[in-house]
């Protein structure tokens, strides 16, 4: 039985006045079970994520955390013979219930990998293509007006407003990784789904999207799988951890890092597992 | 060697270095009172003399915590030791540097004619001694509930010292040839009122890092 605390309470941390907020729960999840074929990768997973925070997953190899964050927005439907029980409630409404459309859903809830997997085109293009093929921009002005927005909250728009019809290719690793958030954040989703975002990048690449993640968080709800538990401390608000396709303990992040309710947990954080 | 196999390593030395310089406090402290009921001013010099040994090593745990949280990043129950340990050391260290001044203080008096009581200042001693070594025992065994009691406990060597001070109070005004001894008195029964609220202090950091429960100022 995972623990959770009851109606987290955020507080805000921005340069305006620190205020106090009672969050609204973004994603609801509720007896989730997730099977590859005969196996099954997640138990009775059941766990709420307030609005406009960053949820972190942290958990040994193989514990179903990125298989739980592609529940999320349904990634996992394009693996054959994968099947899901259970509720996936994004402002109140199933994910998977019948006639559920999977574009729309994966308009609203954007992904960036653990791999930067910018398209051959041109920087300009690749944060453009959303746009594109989902046909939400009118005039060309607007277009730009969009891509350009996208790369300033991707803290990207400064390196690249000078070189916008280059390869995207020609891009470093971290500003490629912010690319692709650019991309994500480009066609305005609700939540974002990061699958170990930094895991490839130097250390002063993975500082500036975890600076990027902590402004982010302000206008989204963002969930973030991360083997470095120390990011998980740096950047999220909330910490889950899991083990063995199960949500072993989900609480306030410094409550994890300090003081967590289970025993498992701890010996996780602390190195003892095993 | 495995990474939490060094940390525990490096645990266990750093909680072998906080419980030496607990027994250092504790011996200075109890030296120091010797040196003031026996009238003995070489053991007062020697607490003197051994006090920078007890800052070397109060300096010593600092740099082991700031290493273990700088390369180990400890959390949880890692991480709540090393914050007490480091927020004890220093601790520690002042209650040793009461016994320094109880030993200046021993000294001084030691060049006086003794008087005939010592009031109540050997119980309070005695009850400092106990609190302290219950203390580093509480800590030893994470055993937060009688570090709980100690703390109450410290409630006995406050009405004693209170008891201790109309007492010299008094004394001063009928026996003003001894006031300057007296006014001494007073203030070694002041530095073991002083111990007994860092004892109290070393049991509420045994209570954090048990309980992960902030009971300072509750």
């Amino acid at each position: 039985m995972p623990v959770q605390t009851a109606a987290p309470r955020i507080e805000v941390r921005a340069s305006a006045p620190v205020e106090t907020i009672s969050a609204r729960t973004k994603v609801a999840v509720r007896n989730l079970d997730f099977f590859y074929g005969r196996v099954q990768a997640l138990h009775q997973i059941s766990i709420e994520i307030p609005e406009r925070i960053v949820m972190a997953f942290i958990g040994p190899s193989g514990c179903g955390k990125s298989t739980f964050l592609r529940t999320l927005n349904r990634m996992n439907d394009v693996i054959p013979g994968t099947r899901v029980g259970g509720e996936v409630l994004i402002d109140d409404h199933d994910i998977y219930a019948p006639g559920t459309d999977v574009v729309d859903l994966r308009r609203r809830v954007g992904m960036v990998f653990q791999k930067s997997n910018p398209f051959p085109k041109s920087i300009f293009d690749n944060v453009a293509y959303g746009l594109r093929i989902n046909r939400v921009t009118g005039s060309g002005s607007e277009l730009e007006g969009r891509v350009e927005q996208a790369l300033k909250d991707a803290a990207l728009w400064n390196e690249v407003k000078d070189r916008l019809k280059t390869s995207a290719l020609s891009l470093s690793g971290g500003q490629q990784q912010r690319l692709c958030i650019a991309r994500a954040l480009a066609i305005r989703p609700e939540v974002l789904l990061m699958d170990e975002p930094a895991s490839a990048l130097d250390p002063i690449a993975t500082s500036k999207i975890e600076e990027l993640i902590f402004d982010l968080k302000k206008q989204y709800t963002i969930v973030i799988v991360t083997h470095n538990m120390q990011q998980a401390a740096r950047v999220s608000d909330r910490t889950a951890f899991f083990l063995l396709g199960k949500l072993i303990e989900v609480n306030a992040t410094e409550k994890i890092f300090t003081a967590p309710n289970v025993k498992t947990t701890e010996d996780y954080i602390t190195g003892r597992f095993g | 060697m495995d990474t939490h196999r060094h940390l525990d390593d490096e645990l266990s030395s750093l909680r072998d270095r906080v419980l030496l310089l607990g027994g250092e406090a504790e011996q200075a402290l109890e030296r120091a009172m010797y040196s003031l009921s026996e009238r003995d001013s070489e053991v007062a010099q020697q607490v003197l003399d051994h006090d920078d040994q007890v800052d070397s090593l109060e300096v010593e745990i600092d740099r082991q915590c700031i290493d273990i949280i700088a390369l180990r990043q400890p959390a949880a129950r890692d991480l709540r030791f090393v914050i007490s340990v480091a927020k004890m050391a220093p601790v520690l260290e002042r209650i040793a540097d009461h016994a320094c001044n109880i030993a200046r203080a021993a000294i001084d008096l030691n060049n006086e004619p003794e008087l005939k009581s010592v009031l109540d200042l050997s119980r309070m001693a005695q009850h400092a001694l106990i609190m302290l070594r219950s203390a580093l025992d509480a800590f030893t065994s994470s055993d937060a509930a009688t570090a709980r009691e100690i703390i109450k406990s410290d409630s006995e060597i406050n009405d004693l010292y209170n008891h201790t001070f109309h007492r010299l109070i008094e004394l001063m005004v009928t026996e003003p040839a001894t006031a300057t001894r007296d006014a001494r008195l007073l203030f070694v029964a002041k530095h073991l009122e002083r111990i007994g609220d860092y004892v109290t202090d070393i049991c509420e950091l045994t209570v954090y890092m048990a309980e992960a429960a902030f009971i300072k100022h509750t």
